[in-house]
């Protein structure tokens, strides 16, 4: 095994038409092209998804840890945002 | 056997023999990601060829299991390339290659069969096909045209492949490789050049029969076991 100098690539996998695309997993790749295909061979063995997204890792920017306080504990205490007090429609599957 | 069940031997022994060469490669491959599309192109060559046994099996009473654990190796009918052992990586590619530019063919030609069990098969196969090809012709472009080592590794494995070629080079198949080979900066030594041939007849290169002696011992050693 010799992949140290094989560049990270996040996979993202729609699972079908109207969803959005997820965060999977990542997979090492030369190239975006055999990034696809790695991704393919790694995370769709099971029909998972029907659309695969790559994306350099180098270029994820993510949020610092240490900022969870201010970024995401005033969310929680404000219910009222989320659309709990609405009757969902037997045969609504996605909304 | 009839003609027409001869010769479907000969592509489902082509893809169980290769396929059980690519399962050589789970856990060595180059890299992880490899190992797991090395994995799926076996399965897909041991679902194709399942498909087809069970044909060939039915007209004769016996079962798929019978064909692929209890024959030797002279009654297998797999082109000799499919034998082949993995070498390098550039080997198991250019080896690939080859074997993917016949199914190719194998599969174009299957779709418009009259059986149709064979039928079915061969529409599955045919996108399956198309996956590895794209997988294997990558992978020979990579490395032919890649750097030093990689290149003379890759001209060394299509020397040594290409005398293996005649049993299953047709005129469809030289136009599919010739173009990729010549993208890999790789020189072929021409399609008049000397060629092996002998599966037709039972005759196989010596490494088939350790191959089924791995292959088959667990079926026989344990005749009829089921999970």
């Amino acid at each position: 095994m010799n992949t140290t100098n094989w560049p990270l690539w996040e996979v993202f996998l729609r699972s079908r038409n109207g969803l959005s695309h997820q965060h999977v997993g990542s997979v090492h790749a030369v190239d975006a092209e055999m990034a696809v295909a790695n991704a393919r061979d790694v995370y769709t063995r099971r029909g998972e998804g029907v659309s695969i997204w790559v994306v350099p890792s180098a270029a994820i920017v993510a949020s610092d840890p240490g900022d969870k306080d201010e970024l995401f504990e005033p969310a929680l205490d404000k219910v009222y945002r989320h659309p709990t007090f609405y009757e969902i429609p037997d045969g609504v599957a996605n909304i | 056997m009839s003609p027409t069940s001869e010769r479907l031997l000969t592509y489902a022994d082509g893809a169980l023999v290769l396929s059980h060469r690519l399962s050589e490669w789970m856990s060595n491959a180059p890299t992880m990601e490899e190992d797991i599309a090395l994995g799926n192109i076996a399965l897909d060559l041991l679902g194709q060829a399942r498909g087809l046994l069970q044909h060939c099996a039915a007209e004769t009473g016996g079962d798929e299991d019978e064909l692929a654990y209890f024959r030797d190796a002279q009654e297998f009918r797999n082109p000799l390339l499919c034998e082949l052992p993995n070498g390098d990586f550039a080997v198991t590619m250019v080896r690939q290659l080859f074997a993917d530019a016949w199914f190719a063919e194998v599969w174009a030609d299957l779709v418009t069969a009259d059986d149709p069990v064979v039928r079915g098969v061969a529409e599955k196969a045919v996108k399956e096909n198309a996956y590895h090809w794209r997988h294997s012709s990558a992978w020979v472009v990579r490395l032919g045209d890649g750097t030093e080592e990689s290149h003379a590794r890759t001209q060394a494995a299509l020397d040594a492949l290409w005398p293996y070629r005649g049993e299953v080079a047709t005129d469809g198949w030289y136009a599919r490789v010739e173009p990729v080979l010549a993208e890999a900066t790789l020189t072929t030594p021409g399609r008049d050049a000397w060629t092996q041939r002998g599966s037709a007849d039972g005759w196989h290169t010596e490494h088939l029969g350790y191959l089924l002696a791995e292959m088959q011992s667990l079926a026989r050693a344990h005749p009829g076991a089921s999970w």
